[in-house]
């Protein structure tokens, strides 16, 4: 009874502390602006088969996303024993879930090898991180404490994953020595009985014990870690996919405020045929973290940093300032420094400061080709371009700000239709004297 | 051999004899402008003629269609030109329109039903594949026979809209050994011009985009670039003279490819 309700009071702090993390979190998403509708849900499902349950963009580095996929897959399958944990905690259960039989052998079997898969690929990640110099996890963004956070995830993960072991395995000889029935298979944790050779069976059942509290009050404390680490990446990015903007990555949304006006421009009737504005006055573009659309913002919670993006950007490969993956750092960064403080003083709060500039520089926007390559090859569908562009609007159409060749682009385009100087009349050169061979 | 002189058809002479021809051939501003891609728009209207296709094209009338402006912010821009357009194809009655610049195609397909045009965006390495594929073009594969040919992809045909086999099956039918370069398809690094960069001096850094990207093609040593886009092959064609390729190597597009086995 004083387990059940230790572990009562645990879960209880546990979800207290979660809850009171997403509604901060949901408070700022209040900030932010409208984008698309989310509809087409039979297309985002499929999306999300293929590109989260499915691992495939991860795989397009097919050697370290292999190692990716099994810990993301293990998860999944060791989420069952998981549950079944909270059960057995709270109503004081052993193995509770055991009734489901075959397909429970089957999944504690998952679960128990998985374990061994996800904690050799942990060991093979954090090698990578702290011995090898991987170009990928470099970079002006990459301050110390982005290292820490990344290795102290890792070395939870590789705990949770061998405590999970040490469980099975304790339990395994437990019931042994107890002469109770095994539930559950444990194809690896089964080899691993012999690290309590001659304990006496209170001793054995202790071991269980440490080991199973051990491995749930620290998913209890990881779960309310992740929110505040780049690892938040964990709860976000399924729902990040299932989120995707389904349009080709070629499409940038239509900026309506400006149709609205231009509309106007070419036909002064229809300003009064039109009925009245009733949106309220929006910024052009995004100048600081409330001005970007919600699936931006989730976009940058989502991001677990990887890099893979950086690590394709034409600038960034040759030696521009610009890293894509810096820009949903920097979101949310600022969104965390100048979140609170809006909730706080409302959202037209100014810090003096802004995610332009005093995060993004003008250097940084302006190298951005659109190439796209970026947000092909991000695994969870992240579209840096997207909001490299709505910064851009910002600094072109509020401020006038651009580099003195786009702006004489500007003019030409306005002045002889052509983002060159050239004359319309001289558009039909090209046609001159043409001649075809006749077979 | 026989030539015979061939005349553009434009819109507006055509409307005024009310002729519609099936497909809007849109030049675009590389295609009316740019010295190189002047060639390429000739060699792309050849191939139209060889092959009867109804087609004009708007001459004076065209004008940017807001690409540039719009990857660069100017939204208003972009949307002034964009509506201009838009109008001008419904008074023509515009059903179908071809493109020979990536950029071009994007912003049609893509971003133009946003504001209300309504009609159907083809790429010309599609219509090009196509009429291989039925037969309708007939090309010499001697012409290029074990000719090395590498195919640099753009990233508006490519990643923004997913064209990437056809430019390659018609490299193929054109009997080119092709070699691919390390970095393909949807893994293909930009030459470096895209978002506006054509026209501005590249941000401070230690290496121009397209020279990487030339560094690729030299790994793999064709006698041919190939690329289907104007912004691509200026900055291939710059990439062959700043590496001293000139002696081994040649940027063509694609359709040049074709307008040559056909002897044009």
């Amino acid at each position: 009874m004083t387990k059940q309700i230790v572990f009562a009071l645990a879960l209880l702090i546990t979800l207290g502390v979660f809850a009171y993390t997403v509604s901060r979190i949901v408070r700022f998403f209040m900030l932010t602006r409208k984008g698309f509708r989310v509809n087409q849900l039979g297309k985002r499902l499929w999306v999300t088969l293929e590109v989260a349950f499915g691992q495939t963009k991860i795989f397009r580095r097919p050697v370290i996303g292999l190692a990716h996929a099994l810990v993301f897959w293990g998860f999944c399958v060791i989420l069952f024993g998981s549950i079944e944990m909270v059960i057995d905690g709270l109503f004081g259960l052993e193995k509770s879930l055991s009734i489901l039989g075959g397909f429970y052998n089957f999944m504690m079997a998952a679960g128990d090898v998985f374990a061994l898969l996800v904690a050799i690929s942990i060991v093979v990640f954090l090698i990578r991180r702290v011995f090898l110099h991987i170009k990928r996890f470099e970079g002006i963004e990459m301050k110390k404490i982005s290292h820490i956070d990344a290795n102290v995830a890792l070395s939870i993960i590789l705990i949770l994953m061998l405590s999970l072991m040490g469980m099975n395995a304790a339990y395994l000889k437990w019931v042994e020595l107890a002469g109770h029935q095994v539930h559950g298979v444990y194809p690896v944790s089964q080899h691993l009985k012999w690290l309590f050779n001659g304990m006496p069976v209170e001793s054995v059942f202790t071991h269980y014990q440490v080991y199973w509290w051990t491995h749930i009050l620290l998913i209890f404390l990881f779960a309310n870690l992740l929110p505040y680490s780049k690892h938040f990446h964990v709860f976000m990015s399924v729902p990040n996919v299932f989120l995707s903007r389904l349009e080709p990555l070629g499409k940038l949304p239509n900026m309506d405020n400006v149709t609205r006006e231009v509309k106007l421009m070419m036909d002064p009737n229809a300003a009064f045929a039109a009925p009245a504005a009733d949106a309220p006055i929006e910024r052009f573009g995004v100048k600081d973290a409330e001005d970007v659309v919600w699936k931006s913002y989730f976009d940058a919670l989502s991001c677990t940093e990887c890099g893979r993006c950086t690590s394709v950007c034409p600038a960034n490969i040759t030696g521009k300032k610009l890293s894509p993956r810096k820009v949903m750092m920097d979101l949310r960064a600022r969104m965390k420094e100048k979140g609170p403080l809006m909730l706080k003083n409302g959202r037209d709060f100014n810090d003096g400061k802004s995610l332009v500039r005093d995060y993004i520089s003008e250097e940084e926007l302006w190298a951005c080709t659109t190439c796209n390559a970026c947000a092909q090859e991000c695994p969870i569908n992240i579209d840096h371009p997207k909001l490299i562009v709505e910064m851009r609007r910002y600094l072109v159409m509020e401020e006038g700000s651009a580099p003195g060749e786009l702006k004489a682009m500007f003019n030409n385009i306005e002045n002889n239709g052509a983002p060159w100087q050239y004359s319309p009349e001289d558009r039909l050169v090209w046609a001159k004297d043409l001649e075809i061979s006749v077979h | 051999m026989e030539t015979r002189k061939i005349e553009i058809p434009v819109m507006a002479d055509l409307f005024a004899r009310g002729e519609k021809p099936e497909y809007l051939f849109w030049v675009g501003c590389a295609g009316a402008y740019d010295d190189r891609y002047k060639k390429v728009a000739r060699a792309f209207a050849k191939i139209l003629v060889h092959l009867n296709i109804s087609f004009a094209v708007l001459g004076k009338e065209e004008t940017c269609t807001g690409d540039p402006a719009r990857r660069a912010g100017n939204e208003m821009l972009f949307q002034m030109q964009a509506l201009q357009n838009i109008e001008l194809f419904k008074a023509y009655e515009v059903k179908k329109v071809i493109t020979i610049c990536p950029h071009c195609y994007n912003t049609f397909k893509n971003e133009y039903p946003d504001l209300g045009a309504d009609f159907e965006v083809i790429s010309y390495i599609d219509i090009l594949n196509k009429y291989m594929d039925e037969g309708k073009l007939r090309v010499d594969a001697e012409k290029f026979k074990n000719v090395k040919i590498t195919y640099h992809d753009p990233c508006y045909l490519g990643r923004a809209n997913g064209i990437y086999e056809q430019p390659r099956a018609i490299l193929k039918k054109l009997g080119g050994e092709l070699v691919e370069m390390e970095r393909n398809r949807s893994f293909a690094l930009c030459c470096g011009a895209g978002g506006a960069q054509m026209f501005k001096e590249a941000e401070k850094g230690n290496k121009e985009v397209f020279l990487e990207r030339m560094e690729d093609v030299l790994k793999v040593d064709p006698e041919i670039i190939a690329t289907a886009c104007p912004f691509c092959m200026t900055m291939m064609t710059d990439g062959i003279k700043y590496k001293n390729q000139e002696e081994k190597m040649r940027n063509l597009d694609i359709a040049e490819l074709i307008a040559e086995s056909l002897n044009l």
